[in-house]
Parts: structure tokens; sequence; C-alpha cells
């Protein structure tokens, strides 16, 4: 005898009570701090404020912590916390010339106007699994001298000087909102650029991948990457002038990227752009070059069919938490439409075996 | 959970959803945009639809949520359990009793009335989307009436096997203009769509779309003069009410292939039964 399955609600609880169980694991084992994880795991609380787009290393750290790991559940946390919170206004843009570098380098030039300095960097390590940080360790501690007070300027504005480099005026339109308003096409560079920021790493890091492989093909040189703090200001409007509300870290990459000219615009270096919360330099990188691809139409550019030249594909394709929600929805019931697919596959099947025996009586 | 405004979203958000809905009503079965929000489930879970409810809700209201028909499916029992937190409407899952109804893949059995709300979650709201998969094209199709393509998907359906080998989510003609995704109910569920009293809203989160059928309003499920649209169900009677007019589920019983039909809308099933009806595998 079949009953109707009952208890749906009995089994979610269960299910949230014994994920609760795993996430602690083993209780011999010290549980894990959020300020662990935001001092010793900050490069996956980095990646959570930016595909999260909001800007709180403890947030992100608790949501690291209730996701067991899991990075786009965490962004998936800060998100839908982010949409519940009230907006005070906007900020003034930041200066990123007025960056207190940790991290600047460039690739373009050997040595420029405030150095090259590499930072906290994984690159010239050897890949080698280090077992001393499998035992307990006392605090390493980095040799220091003072900052120099030198100015950072951007490589960019070196090549525009010469006018080699495209024009990048300023403008001060307020940039359209993505939280805000629904996307739609044709989206601006500002939108694009503002979906690409908190776009998955790795769908942006593939997109821009296959830049390289040949898929539009645009010859990316890092002008420049530049990791470091800058202020945030507000204008206030019961005082009439902007304050300081807090700082940020952000990382800034601008691609020079070589350009023969169009039938609109001469031969000069073009530009690809990558800006995102915290030290998340593939990120941002790669942001810029998909950025630049995504630029053959103002450019005067062929479109050759590339992935990263579309638009529509890249930006309907690039956010993780709509395609994460989507993908799992298939392990939703679909009963009824599985239902009324039985029913049209047994019709068409038997009308295709009356054919066939039709045919082999005749 | 007094933290979170009445229904979770804020009232900004919520008035920016009605003014979607009402655009929606003014143009049935046109997709309006939104600026959908992030919501505390998955994209793909029912966001857009809960959206909708959230708009719409009001705390005298009685709601009732059902996923491929029954009220106890785990994601209707999270939504309804979120609004319960969140709105602290009551709720219901009677058919008759409910004001608004949040539902996935079905519209219930028993005839809706004036006054009642019926809000479905849909994932793909655009019709041509799978002829078409640019929403710049597909857009522009709505607005010139470009239909041609559905009607050539069709015909090669026909021609090639038969039939139209679309068995849900078969797409409908709204007041003789919009071409709509009635979301993923089974073909069988269209007919209850036209001339509806309730008020049919339809809430795609993911991909940011609203649209809605007044009530009354004329949908037709496209066909051809020489095939005609059929509502399709399992050649059955109920199991367990022995109803022979509901869309049934077949439910495998034993490892031997044994299977039986029951209804999918559990509160119907359950009114037939609790009427005196049973069916020939009811206890």
């Amino acid at each position: 005898m079949y009953v109707a399955v009952k208890g749906g609600e009995r089994a979610i609880n269960n299910a949230h009570a014994w994920l609760a169980e795993e996430r602690r694991g083993d209780p011999s084992v010290a549980e894990l701090s959020v300020a662990q994880i935001r001092e010793q795991l900050s490069l996956a609380v980095n990646r959570v404020m930016a595909e999260g787009s909001l800007y709180d290393p403890d947030l992100a750290a608790l949501a690291i912590k209730q996701a067991r790991g899991d990075l786009i559940e965490a962004i998936f946390l800060v998100r839908a916390y982010r949409t519940t919170l009230p907006r005070f206004g906007a900020s003034r843009p930041v200066d990123t010339a007025a960056m207190a570098c940790d991290r600047r380098i460039s690739a373009t030039f050997k040595d420029l106007p405030g150095g090259q300095v590499l930072g906290p960097t994984f690159d010239y390590t050897h890949r080698l699994l280090d077992f001393k940080l499998a035992a307990e360790g006392e605090a390493p501690n980095a040799p220091e001298r003072d900052t120099t007070a030198e100015p950072v300027p951007h490589v960019t504005g070196f090549l525009n000087r010469e006018g080699l480099i495209e024009q990048a005026p300023q403008d001060d339109t307020t940039p359209p909102d993505l939280t805000r308003e629904p996307l739609e096409l044709p989206a601006d560079r500002a939108l694009r650029l503002q979906a690409l920021t908190r776009a998955d790493e790795g769908f942006t890091l593939s997109m821009a991948y296959s830049t390289q492989r040949g898929y539009a093909r645009n010859h990316a040189f890092v002008g420049e990457l530049r990791i470091g703090t800058v202020p945030v200001e507000m204008e206030i409007p019961e005082l009439g002038f902007a304050i300081e509300i807090g700082e940020m870290v952000l990382t800034e990459c601008e691609t020079v990227n070589q350009f023969k000219g169009s039938k609109t615009e001469p031969p000069q270096f073009t530009r690809g752009y990558g800006l995102v919360f915290g030290q998340t330099e593939r990120k941002a990188i790669s942001m810029a070059l998909v950025d630049r691809a995504l630029r053959w139409e103002e450019l005067g550019e062929d479109n050759v069919g590339a992935p990263a030249q579309d638009a529509e594909f890249v930006l309907y394709h690039s956010d993780n938490i709509q395609a994460t929600g989507f993908l799992e929805h298939i392990k939703l019931p679909h009963y009824v439409d599985f239902q009324s697919e039985l029913e049209l596959v047994r019709k068409l099947r038997r009308e295709v075996e009356a054919s066939d025996r039709r045919e082999a009586a005749e | 959970m007094s933290d979170y405004n009445f229904a979770y979203l804020d009232e900004q958000t919520k008035r920016m959803i009605r003014r979607a809905i009402l655009k929606g009503l003014a143009i049935p079965g046109y997709q309006v945009p939104f600026a959908s929000r992030e919501m505390p489930m998955p994209y793909g879970w029912g966001t857009g639809g809960v959206q909708v409810s959230a708009a719409v809700l009001t705390p005298e209201d009685r709601f009732k949520v059902i996923d491929q028909g029954a009220d106890d499916t785990t994601n209707a029992v999270s939504i309804r359990s979120f609004f319960e937190r969140t709105a602290g409407v009551a709720t219901t899952t009677r058919t008759h009793e409910a004001t608004v109804i949040q539902t996935r893949h079905r519209i219930p059995e028993a005839p809706l009335a004036e006054g009642q709300i019926l809000v479905y979650q849909v994932p793909i709201p655009e019709p041509l989307r799978f002829l078409e998969p640019r929403e710049s094209e597909t857009r522009k199709m709505h607005s010139l009436e470009e239909y041609g393509l559905m009607h050539v998907k069709l015909y090669e359906d026909i021609s090639r096997h038969g039939h139209i080998a679309t068995s849900y989510a078969y797409p409908v003609k709204v007041e003789a203009r919009y071409v709509m995704d009635p979301s993923p109910i089974p073909k069988f569920d269209n007919p209850k769509l036209s001339d509806c009293p309730a008020i049919q809203l339809f809430g795609a989160g993911r991909e940011q779309r609203i649209y809605a059928l007044p009530p009354f309003t004329r949908v037709v499920s496209l066909d051809f003069e020489d095939h005609p649209f059929e509502p399709s169900k399992a050649d059955h009677s109920c199991g367990l009410c022995d109803a022979a007019d509901s869309y049934l589920d077949e439910v495998i019983v034993d490892d031997a292939g044994g299977r039986m039909f029951v209804c999918s809308d559990t509160d119907y099933c359950e009114a037939r039964q609790a009427a005196g009806h049973r069916g020939k595998d009811a206890a």
C-alpha cells in the first residue's frame, strides 16, 4: 500500500541538524574562530567579499565558516545578507593613484617612478609542500623598511602623455547599478565592469584564458598591477563636504593591448581594466582581459565570434550565484514534468512500434 | 525574525515589484524586467515567485504553497515556513481557503475564485528561448510579434513525430498578442489558464522578469487547425481517491516494476478521500 510521503518538514530540520554537526567536524579538534579565518585564510575572505559585493572581512569569514569552506555558498550567504541592507548613499570615486601600495608591478617597464614592489606574492615561491606549516610554529617576521613618500603614478599615464594609448576621458555620469536595475542589453562599459568585478573567478579566468589562446586574442601586457589600501570618502549632505568613512584593499589591473588600428581608430595601445575588492590578483587580471575583449565594438574591431566578445553570453553566465542556483535546482522534484514526458515518449513509441509491425506484415 | 521587514523584503523593493506586477497586468503576457533581489534561497528554487508573493501578501492573507501539486514536498515546506517566519501570515493546504497560492509546475485542480492570486515560479520566462538563445533577439521578436519560428518548431514536431512533442511548458498566446511561457506546468493544466477568475502572476527571479494574466484573460494554447491542442494525462484513475479528471503522478511501489497512479494535487485528493471516494489502491 502506498502512503503519500509526509514529513518533509521534519526531514529538513534533521538535515539541518546533521549539517551543523558535520560543520563542526571532530569535536576533539579545536574549533576554528572567525578571526582565524579572517587572518589566516584571507585570500578566501577576499574572494568572498569580491564576488559577494560586500566589503566586510568579518562577515565574509563568518560566511566561510558557516559554508564549511564552500566559497560559492559563502558568497551566496553574503549576497543574501547584502540585499537586506539599507542604502545610505554612494561614496565618492576612490582614487587608486593615491593607493598605499603593498604590491605594484609593471610588465611593460623595467623601472618606473614608484618602483616595482613585489609585495606578499606566491609568484616566485617553489610550489613545494611546506611540512613545517603542519607543525605549529612561531609567527615569522619579514624584514621591514620605512616607506618612501614617493608618489606611485599610473603606468598608463606615461603612455598617455605620448598619445600612444587610447584616451580614457573622465566621465562623471552616475553609472547604472546592477543590483538595483535589471540587466538590460546592450550594457555600457561601466555596467559590464560592474558585472565582471563580482563575476565568478573561475568563469572569468577561463574566458580570459580563451582570449590568450586565440579566441579573440588581444595581446595583453600587464601595464600595471597594484594592490593596496585606499581611503573611502563620502559626501555628507548635512556637512557639505566629504569625510573618510573607512578604507579598503583593492586590486587594480590595467592592461595595455596592442592594436593595429581600425576603420575608426588610429594604431595605438588600447586598455583593459580590472578592479576587484581585496587581494584578488588572478581575478583582476582576468577581468581586464575580458573587459578588453568585450570592447571590440567600440574600437571598431571585427567580431570573430569568440565567446569572450559576446557581452550577452559573458554577462548572463558570469554570476555564480545565479548559475549555481539554477544548476542545482534540477535536484528539486520534477515528477509532474517528468510524468508528462513519460506519457509522450510512451505514446510516440506505441506509434513507432505499430508502424514497424505494419511494415513487417506488408 | 524581527530584524526583517514584513515578508522579508523592504518596502521600496516591494513597491518596485508591485510596479512591475501592475505593468504586467496592464500588458497581459508581456515580460516586464524587474530588479530581482538576491533572496535567502537559491536562484532557480522559486526566488521569482517568492518575491512576487512577498510583494502581494498582506497580514490578513492566507497562504498556500505547492510544488508539483503537493503541499508537503520539501521546497514547498521550505517556502511556506519562510513566510510563516518573515510575514507571520496564516497558511493553509486547502485551495479554496487560500487567498495567495504560490505554485511550482501545477495549477490546482479545484477551480480558483475571484479574490485569489496564483503566483507561479518560473525558471525560463522566455517561450522562444530554446529556439533563440539571445535575449536581445527574442525581445525584438516579441515586439514585432514575430512568432513564425515557434510555429515552424511545432510543425516540425508534427512532421517528425506525428504530434507536437511538448508536454509541459506548452506555449500559449495571450489575448491574441503575446506568446507566453506558462511555466513548466503539464499541458493538461493549460486550459485552466484561460478565463480564470483569479489573478495569475508569474515571477522569474534569476531571469529578472515578471508577467501576469489579469482575471478572465483569454489564453490559447498554440496549435494548428488540423492538429488541435489536446491536454493529456495518464489514462488511469487515482489509486487513492478514484478521480478520473485530475493530473496523476506515477509512483513505483515495488522492485518488480509495480506502479500506481495518484493525484499530483494532494489537497484535491485528500478532499475527495474525506468525502468518501475510494480508489482501487486505497487501504
